[in-house]
């Protein structure tokens, strides 16, 4: 049995739609990320989930339950919301065991959660606060308690981090993972930040125009990406694609011309290589010209050219091109990707060549 | 430096000026000559105005007028109030929902609201009317005699109620709907996925964030509620018997139909004290429990 399973779930609004026939399902005690670039239908298929959006068509199962229609309260789920939502005219407090006062859950046993809830996220120092006098991360922790406190099994977290600086979002990032798997609970997060998804994520969903691009484990999005569009979505920088031309001699690099990068292909293809396994050196492989670096710190994100299109290598250190150099770069048979040039699938049955 | 200072001085003194003057003569000058006049007689051609300290107060609590009066803006006052500022949230949560003809009914709620007081009295006047008055018309189909509304002391107040309660309601209600328009969507959907019912969600959460917009229409509405008498023009002329008069209304009657400008001058400055005292009242009282920012 899932936690949740979705079966053909499509958002309609007038003509438009929104979420298109999307079905997976998440396991109990997982964590899973709904990730994709602005607009693709993440945040609506999140509130279809949780209730505030009508399903316009499919079948969305909660544990045994057949949820398709049944009220937000009704599916014993929590959320936190991108904006927390928090009552602004509420402490701390109050903010915390909203729901439980709804629920008439009495006042010791309230107590009692809300200690052991506070001391979880960290809050205890700051019941008595309004949430306009808390900073953005404890508004945070807040929303997170609210949710936990309910002891629901199930969470729907919409970017949560979104609002968050980027040192804290790297710390909430962790806390919050933590927090998942001691309590165990089943979350759904939604976010179009990769390197989030990538670092939380038990499964990855990753949506592109209301359907499903991919889906998978982050290492499997990682190293066999499913489509053109899911290699460029994960990694940063992310993965370069490479126009090909086809000809008698194997296929070569469009603009380049000459060096065989592919075994023969029937179908025009494209070629992918991530920026981390594209070697630099004086004279193997292909002639390129390095245009410029981008230092990072630890390593250095360097733009070079080959014939006309761009492609990105990632080297350790620091590389200073201040004027455009020539060079030669080189990779392994193993790294490369295929993907078809029309639609755009993974093409395993072209095999590459190390240059 | 000082001379610098003072030169300053002057310029803001006559940049003030324009502003000042006029503030002075239409405000404050009128205030206190009121005041001042309040203490003197009414002068007439054989008799000239002089000071008569508080006796002009000491008349006014003798006078059953002026207590039948007061009794009648306050039950003007409770009436209207609660339920006009009641209707103008239930009409504002109403219209703030998912509504087809969304905008047509939020503009028919408002036009009494742009309507003149004067338009608006005149077409009650047509409700009001025995026999041939809209009310009478339809009461008379279940079997009502005719009944003079506005010619009957015990109900002409209540009519002149239901008006002001027409036309306060939707002016109200912009400003709630103005406020609702404020309130972020997710709190409510936090709330429904908490189980929250509609009305534990406006008790706990809607309607005390609603707070400051109901101090300010409140406030509105008690100053309307002494300020707002153009309808006894057109429909009673605060009869019959004064059953319909209003503080304000009586005031222009001593001051403009029995041209007694002392006496007149006394009940504005008793109108003005209860005003004052009513908005500090409401800003000290209510301040405390509003501002939750
Ligand atoms: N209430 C609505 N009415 C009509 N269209 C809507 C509505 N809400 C969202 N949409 C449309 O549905 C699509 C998906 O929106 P959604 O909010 O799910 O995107 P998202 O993936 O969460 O994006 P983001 O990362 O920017 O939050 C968008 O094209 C959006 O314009
Ligand atoms: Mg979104």
């Amino acid at each position: 049995m899932s936690a949740i399973e979705l079966s053909g779930i499509t958002k309609r609004w007038g003509g438009l739609v929104a979420v298109d026939n999307i079905s997976f399902r998440v396991e109990e005690g997982t964590f899973t990320v709904l990730l994709g670039p602005s607009g693709c239908g993440k945040s609506t298929t999140l509130r279809m989930i949780a209730g505030l959006e009508e399903i316009s068509e499919g079948k969305l199962k909660i544990g045994d339950a057949d949820m398709t229609h049944a009220a937000p309260s009704e599916r014993k789920l929590s959320m936190v919301f991108q904006s927390y939502a928090l009552f602004p005219h509420l402490n701390v407090e109050e903010n915390i065991l909203f729901g439980l006062k709804i629920r008439k859950i009495p006042p010791e046993e309230q107590s009692a959660r809300l200690l052991k809830v506070t001391d979880l996220v960290g809050l205890s120092s700051l019941l008595n606060r309004k949430p306009s006098q808390l900073s953005g991360g404890q508004r945070q922790r807040v929303a997170l308690a609210r949710a936990i406190i309910a002891e629901n099994s199930i969470c729907l977290m919409d970017e949560p981090l979104s609002n968050l600086d980027a040192k804290l979002r790297h710390d909430m990032r962790i806390e919050i993972r933590a927090l998942q798997q001691r309590l165990k609970m089943t979350v759904i997060y939604v976010t179009h930040d990769q390197a989030e998804a990538m670092s939380m994520a038990d499964k990855i969903i990753l949506i592109r125009d209301g359907k499903i691009a991919q889906e998978g484990t982050p290492d499997a999005l990682y190293d066999r990406p499913a489509t053109a569009f899911s290699a460029s979505f994960i990694g940063t920088p992310p993965m370069n694609i490479l126009n090909t031309v086809i000809s008698d001699n194997g296929v070569m690099i469009e603009s380049e011309n000459h060096t065989p990068v592919l075994a023969k292909s029937a179908s025009p293809v494209m070629l992918g290589i991530r920026p981390e396994h594209v070697k630099i050196s004086d004279s193997q492989g292909i002639p390129a010209e390095l245009v410029s670096g981008d230092y990072l710190g630890a390593e250095t994100v360097i733009t070079a050219r080959i014939g006309s299109q761009e492609i990105l290598v990632r080297a350790a250190g620091r590389v200073r091109v201040t004027k455009p150099v020539a060079a030669h770069l080189s990779w392994s048979d193993q790294n490369i990707h295929v993907f078809d040039s029309k639609s755009g699938k993974r093409n395993d049955s072209v095999q590459g060549l190390a240059v | 430096m000082n001379r610098r200072l003072s030169k300053s001085h002057i310029y803001g003194w006559l940049l003030l000026m324009p502003a000042a003057i006029f503030l002075i003569a239409f405000t404050y000058y009128p205030t206190v000559a009121t005041l001042a006049k309040s203490f003197f007689s009414q002068g007439t051609a054989i008799k000239p105005s002089e000071f008569v300290g508080l006796e002009n107060f000491e008349s006014l609590l003798e006078d059953d007028i002026f207590w039948k009066i007061a009794w009648n803006n306050v039950v003007y006052a409770v009436g209207t109030i609660p339920i006009s500022i009641a209707l103008a949230i239930l009409m504002a949560v109403w219209v703030n929902g998912r509504l087809p003809l969304k905008s047509i009914v939020r503009m028919s709620y408002f036009t009494p609201t742009i309507l003149p007081m004067i338009a608006v009295a005149n077409i009650w006047l047509f409700f009001y009317t025995p026999d041939i008055g809209l009310i009478d018309q339809v009461s008379r189909n279940f079997g009502f005699a005719s009944h003079n509304w506005l010619g009957d002391p015990d109900t002409v107040l209540g009519c002149i109620i239901a008006i002001t309660i027409w036309k306060e309601a939707g002016f109200f209600m912009i400003f709630y709907l103005a406020a609702l328009q404020t309130l972020p969507p997710e709190l409510e959907e936090a709330a429904y996925l908490e189980g929250a019912s509609r009305w534990y969600y406006f008790r706990r959460v809607m309607f005390p964030l609603l707070m400051p917009t109901t101090l300010f229409v409140l406030i509105n509405a008690v100053i309307n509620s002494f300020k707002l008498v153009d309808q006894l023009f057109i429909l009673t002329k605060g009869g019959p018997d004064n059953a319909s008069s209003l503080l304000l209304y009586y005031i222009y009657e001593v001051a403009f139909s029995f041209l007694d400008q002392a006496y007149a001058s006394t009940l504005t400055v008793v109108l003005l004290a209860v005003l004052a005292l009513i908005a500090i009242g409401q800003f000290v009282f209510l301040d405390k429990r509003v501002h939750y920012r």
